[in-house]
């Protein structure tokens, strides 16, 4: 670990917080349809878009007919994907002529990119068209992260109003999210972007002549002279900005951030980071301010900063220190090296922001790569699977952190609130039986999905196993990644395995789409239950939520009731392969 | 009579005993389904237990472990039900104790046509009339309706000295199991055989009708839920380790299940709550439903009767203010004459303030030709006619319309000292002798002492507390002021109550009041917490859902503090409990796979001895905790009023940090033992 690093780190966390009030602020104008900015321009398209589709922009939704609008239109959009890549042959925008997607691939990537998770079991210049890309998987890109902004909105209405039953107008908060906030931030974002290097055109690929030809050996022993290139271009910032923006992490290209036409310089790669986070901090900042406990949305964006900097110190630390099997080889970090374990990871971005890189994508449910996780070390790669294991409210997905990260409030005031000699109650709101038994559903289908594919999946030798690359519990860990980053909607992956296949395609498909609708719904169940609560005014005997030894409780909550469900798994995968390495062994 | 209600030590030699057989019943499924955490460690116990039959042909080397653990497993869950049993034995002592009272006695009933009839007690209906004389029993719930008689109710309260019953009036309910010392007393019965009072309380503190409270329910979702997330953990655990190539025993994977599920506060959690009540059973409070209990904890305002609560019940002469040209001990000698006949101990107050500051004697009205004018509700005023003296005293609005009938103006130096007593939080009394005043008696109200730091203590504890006065403004202001209440309701009639109750009930807050009038009834109905006064009337009693057996209003303070007290128990055990996993894991999981991966042996950081005694300690760790826990989860935890920041500070530092450190030092010692022992 060195100095340079450690600054970096600094600078990163710092330009967080910084930004987070303006920006958090900014969130609380646009759903609370306060004055902006903004508003001479997107006002008038606000309400064409209103008048062409009939919406009324009054009208207020329960939590049920809330989420129905959500799913149908997740639905809708999600069919609409899947058709574009079953058909992007015959349509306009493809010149490399690629083909229709297969049905298996072509619904897992559906899901995939509606559920803002971007897994990816193909490699994206030689599977999607341009076409594809921007209207079949772009777009998702938009939808999915205001649908998460949505969500996380009504679930905050919920809990700042008062015996209310409803909690806002679905559409009126995805086109606001969309309109006001991912589409201007996004098109700032592609031109720094674009100053940077990364591409954006339609043109076919280009090939070029390599200056050494190269002679390679395939799979069926025979060797071949290699000695052209394919150079695969597309709109490329256009998609990035989005792609970071809405913590999405769909890649371009299948090399996705380590891309140079995607990540070109440290810049592109330490704004890149930035907006992954940009979003989700605002969120604490606009949770404070909507329920008038600014402190407490700071508090709970200090729980996120607290949990971060654990995953950021291990996995800085971790890729620091090169495997020991390299006895004698010189693995210090100087001028002239980087030191420590480079495998996987780019030189532009170094060990500290690669360690970074991976612990923000994972935090977020972003699931974008500079460096390939699988290529860490044991304990670096279990960082990026644990932040995902914890459920993805370190900062978490665009809303979707915010949401899961209220859920864990909801349950440390339901564990702890009682410690304080009154039932538990939340900002006013008694937590009751229905609320517990919504966040333990919540709670439950997340390890339920992860523990339970992954469990069969490495039963079954043919299906499940023969995709492993690695064997031993690297093997389990490529496994247990990659239904983590499925249920979890982050979409990286720990490489290794070939996910191409049909019990891979439709098992993650699965866990996709339960790992995002199926706790959305009782995470609305609870927006609605606390919206038609009494509230309780606040006095000295009332549970402090906004103190830093609430911080403290929320983030032992989020570690002990979270992670401890999946120590005998990690321990099994990241932490056997850790020691096994130290005695000398790898995989 | 001496059943009363006497305080047990918490481990009683019967209740143990009681328990221990209490607990073996208790294993039965239909009981266990009702606490799904020990049910589950029951089912594990069921599946070792025929597994370890199976399993005894063969020779496979680890019989003893797998008969240690399955034993280990029933222990844990019969230490909670004995910890259960122990809970509901306290109170069933109680109940034993309540039924003595309950003997059959003979009811005289008054028949028609004044017939008296011989009648067993138990066969009593509403509506019958019973004479009662000095040395007998009643016979049953009821309302005094001729008489008045010194009654003996110690066997309910707990408290010997005797205390007056009689007709009208808030003093006229008399209970079942009482004993008359004196007098004759007619009683009309309120309830009908098995719904006395005192059957009521039978069940209360037996627990026969125990519900779970909305908050138990929520927690035992809690608790499910995270077994069933463990369950998940466990039950998936063993394809990953068929992958590494370290397969389980059953033994092993239902110990490491049990371990992780919440046994503490599941095997603890209904003791919390039978204990809490029985809490308020000793402190002779008697509480409809444990949703009470839990209300006394959230209450956020509480409504205090001035009298008796706040001020000694009573409130005493201080000084006589004469108007001008009136000689003092003229003043005090009508003031005296017109308190001779009151018995009120503010009359007889002014007898004595008479006596001693102006030596006036006592005389006996008797020997006067005097007529004692008593006080009316539509005077409000007393007096006395007495040789041509006409004598009254009486409020200041009253003597004013009084002295105006006589065409004579209030004197303004009167008025002045009225006001003057009134700022001081006292009560003014007018004295007027042929329609002309005389001056003003200086009654003061004391306030108890002490109430100042409990009241504050309150506040801290973020209740806010109002003080309810037929006083005017002015003089419940200075009461206000010098008790440290937060707020006062003056010249309060009970609609102005149930009207303060309904608004704070509107905010969200949650209301608790003490009464013991008829008049209280819907104000008592309507609070969150409503304790009525066991000296107060059926309707009071009945529309509250607590009643104090000992009449003392400022128990309320108290009541609050033992549903606070019920729920951080919860909490803290709760927390406790989910905190001990850390540890139970570092036990385990290195037990579990260091066979085939010795390098796993890094993360068993408590040095234990081997695997097999690893998971036999954390096991064995596990079923004691619970047992060690007992007398915590009976006694609640210790609670001193502060703000909720520093109860959360102290209970996370005790209940979770100590949750997360106790195991290891647990573990580690059973672990040292049981090598010892060779039992593993």
């Amino acid at each position: 670990m060195t100095l340079n690093g450690w600054l970096q780190i600094g600078l990163f966390i710092a330009a967080v917080l910084l930004l987070a009030k303006p920006m958090g602020s900014y969130m609380t104008a646009v759903f609370e349809r306060r004055k902006t900015f903004l508003d001479p321009v997107l006002g008038p398209c606000e309400r064409a878009l209103y008048r062409g589709t009939g919406v009324h922009p009054e009208e207020e939704m329960r939590w049920t007919h809330y989420t129905v609008a959500m799913l149908t239109f997740s639905a809708a959009t999600m069919l609409l994907t899947y058709i574009v890549e079953r058909v992007q042959l015959w349509l306009p925008l493809n010149p490399q002529h690629l083909a229709n997607v297969e049905p298996a691939l072509a619904l897992n990537t559906a899901i995939s990119f509606t559920t803002n998770t971007n897994w990816q079991s193909y490699t994206p210049e030689s599977t999607m068209s341009y076409l594809t890309q921007m209207l079949g998987l772009a777009t998702h890109n938009f939808w999915s992260a205001a649908v998460g902004l949505a969500l996380a909105i009504a679930f905050v209405r919920g809990i700042a109003r008062r015996e209310m039953k409803t909690l806002g107008n679905f559409w009126v908060d995805l086109t606001r999210g969309i309109l006001w906030i991912l589409l201007p931030i996004s098109i700032v974002f592609a031109f720094a972007l674009v100053s940077q290097g990364v591409v954006q055109n339609m043109k076919p690929y280009d090939t070029v002549k390599l200056l050494e030809s190269q002679k390679v050996t395939g799979a069926d022993g025979k060797t071949t002279t290699v000695s052209t290139q394919t150079i695969a271009q597309g709109p490329v910032a256009s998609q990035e900005a989005i792609k970071m923006l809405g913590t999405n992490g769909g890649g371009f290209f299948n090399a996705n951030s380590s891309h140079p036409f995607e990540n070109p310089t440290p810049l592109s790669n330490f704004l890149q980071m930035l907006s992954i986070f940009l979003i989700p901090a605002g969120l604490c900042i606009t949770l404070g301010q909507m329920v008038r406990s600014p402190k407490h949305g700071w508090a709970v964006l200090a729980a996120m900063v607290v949990l971060w900097f654990a995953g950021t110190l291990t996995s800085y630390w971790a890729e620091a220190h090169a495997n020991p099997a390299l006895r004698g080889v010189d693995s210090h970090s100087s001028l002239a090296q980087s030191g420590g374990n480079m495998e996987g990871k780019e030189v532009r971005f170094g060990i500290a922001n690669s360690a970074l890189f991976a612990t923000v994508t994972t935090d977020a449910s972003c699931g974008a790569v500079n460096s390939m996780h699988d290529s860490f070390t044991p304990l670096g790669g279990m960082v990026p699977m644990v932040n995902i294991l914890l459920g993805e409210v370190v900062f978490g997905g665009v809303g979707a952190g915010l949401y899961g990260m209220l859920v864990f409030v909801v349950m440390s005031v339901f564990i702890a609130g009682l410690m304080v000699g009154r039932t538990p109650e939340y900002l006013g709101k008694k937590i009751e039986s229905f609320d517990v038994q919504m966040a333990m559903l919540y709670l439950l289908i997340f390890p339920l999905l992860i523990l339970g594919f992954s469990a069969v999946t490495v039963l079954m030798p043919n299906l499940g196993l023969s995709s492993l690359a690695n064997h031993g519990p690297h093997g389990f860990s490529e496994i247990l990644y990659a239904y983590t980053s499925a249920t979890g909607n982050n979409g990286s992956a720990f490489a290794g395995l070939n996910a191409n296949t049909h019990w891979y395609n439709y098992s993650l498909a699965t866990a996709m789409f339960f790992g995002r609708f199926m706790m959305i719904i009782p995470m609305m169940a609870i927006a609605g239950s606390l919206a038609a609560k009494k509230s309780v005014p606040a006095t000295s005997g009332t549970f402090p939520v906004t103190t830093p030894l609430f911080t403290v409780l929320l983030t032992g909550v989020i570690l002990i009731v979270g992670a401890l469900t999946f120590f005998p798994a990690v321990t099994l995968g990241p932490v056997l392969e850790h020691l096994l390495m130290r005695a000398g062994q790898s995989f | 009579m001496s059943t009363q209600l006497k305080r047990r030590s918490l481990f009683d030699g019967q209740i143990v005993r009681r328990a221990g057989v209490d607990a073996l019943v208790k294993l039965s499924p239909r009981t266990m389904m009702k606490n799904p955490v020990m049910f589950v460690v029951e089912l594990g116990s069921v599946l070792t237990t025929v597994l370890l039959f199976v399993n005894a042909g063969t020779h496979h080397g680890h019989f003893k472990f797998d008969l240690q653990i399955t034993l280990w497993l029933w222990f844990t869950v019969l230490f909670a039900n004995f910890a259960e049993a122990m809970a509901e034995g306290r109170g069933k002592a109680q109940a034993d104790a309540l039924r003595l009272a309950k003997s059959e006695t003979t009811a005289y009933v008054i028949g028609k046509k004044g017939v008296i009839e011989e009648v067993p007690s138990s066969q009593l209906h509403v509506g019958d009339m019973v004479r009662v004389v000095a040395g007998q029993m009643i016979p049953g719930d009821g309302e005094v309706v001729e008489g008045v008689a010194s009654v003996d109710e110690s066997a309910i309260t707990g408290e010997s000295a005797p205390v007056i019953r009689e007709a009208g009036g808030d003093r006229s309910a008399v209970t079942g199991g009482t004993r008359v010392l004196s007098d004759v007393i007619t009683i009309r019965i309120t309830s009908n055989p098995g719904e006395t009072f005192l059957d009521r309380m039978i069940a209360l503190v037996e627990g026969a009708e125990r519900q779970k409270t909305p908050n138990e329910i929520a927690l035992n979702i809690l608790l499910a839920g995270l077994t069933i997330i463990f369950l998940l953990a466990v039950v998936t655990l063993q394809p990953f380790a068929l992958y590494s190539g370290a397969p389980q025993t059953v033994f092993v994977l239902i110990s490491l299940l049990v371990c992780l599920i919440p046994t503490t506060i599941g095997g603890l959690l209904s003791a919390i709550g039978i204990a809490g009540m029985d809490r308020l059973v000793q402190h002779n409070v008697l509480a409809t439903s444990g949703r009470a209990v839990e209300a006394a904890g959230d209450v956020n305002t509480l409504l205090l009767d001035k009298t008796g609560t706040i001020t000694i019940g009573n409130r005493q002469a201080a000084e006589f203010m004469p108007a001008p040209g009136v000689p003092p001990n003229q003043l005090a000698d009508a003031a005296q004459l017109s308190s001779l006949s009151d018995e009120t101990p503010e009359g007889r107050s002014i007898v004595i303030l008479a006596k001693e500051q102006y030596n006036l004697r006592g005389r006996e009205l008797g020997s006067m030709n005097a007529e004692f004018i008593p006080f009316s509700a539509t005077t409000r005023m007393s007096g006395i006619e007495v040789d041509g003296r006409s004598i009254r005293k009486g409020a200041v609005d009253a003597i004013a319309n009084y002295l105006q009938e006589h065409g004579t103006p209030m004197p303004p130096e009167v008025r002045g000292s009225v006001e003057e007593i009134a700022r001081k939080g006292g009560t003014p009394l007018v004295v007027t002798e042929n329609g002309r005043a005389l001056g003003v008696i200086y009654l003061k109200d004391v306030v108890k002492g002490g109430m100042k730091e409990r009241f504050d203590q309150l506040r801290a504890m973020g209740i806010r507390t109002v003080m309810i006065t037929g006083d005017n403004p002015l003089t419940a202001a200075a009461i206000a002021r010098e008790a440290g209440v937060d707020d006062f309701l003056a010249e309060a009639k009970p609609k102005d109550k149930m009207d303060l109750i309904k608004r704070e009930q509107a905010d969200g807050k949650l209301v608790a009041m003490t009464g013991d009038g008829t008049n209280d009834a819907p104000a008592l109905a309507q609070a969150d917490v409503g304790v009525a006064m066991n000296s107060g009337t059926q309707a009071a009693k009945e529309a509250g859902n607590m009643v104090d057996l000992d009449s003392n209003p400022t128990k309320l303070i108290e009541i609050v503090a033992i549903g606070k007290q019920l729920l951080m128990t919860r909490g803290a055990l709760t927390t406790f409990s989910i905190s001990n996993d850390v540890a139970k894991y570092f036990a385990i999981i290195p037990a579990m796979f260091a066979g085939v991966f010795p390098v796993l042996n890094a993360l068993n950081v408590m040095h234990l001895h081997n695997a097999e005694s690893a998971v036999l300690s954390a096991v064995i760790f596990n079923a004691l905790v619970i047992v060690g826990l007992i007398p915590l989860a009976l006694r609640g935890v210790s609670y001193k009023p502060m703000s909720a920041a520093a109860l959360l500070q102290r209970n996370l530092l005790v209940y979770g940090l100590g949750g997360i450190v106790v195991p290891f030092v647990g573990i580690k010692a059973i672990d040292i033992v049981i090598t010892a022992l060779h039992l593993a």
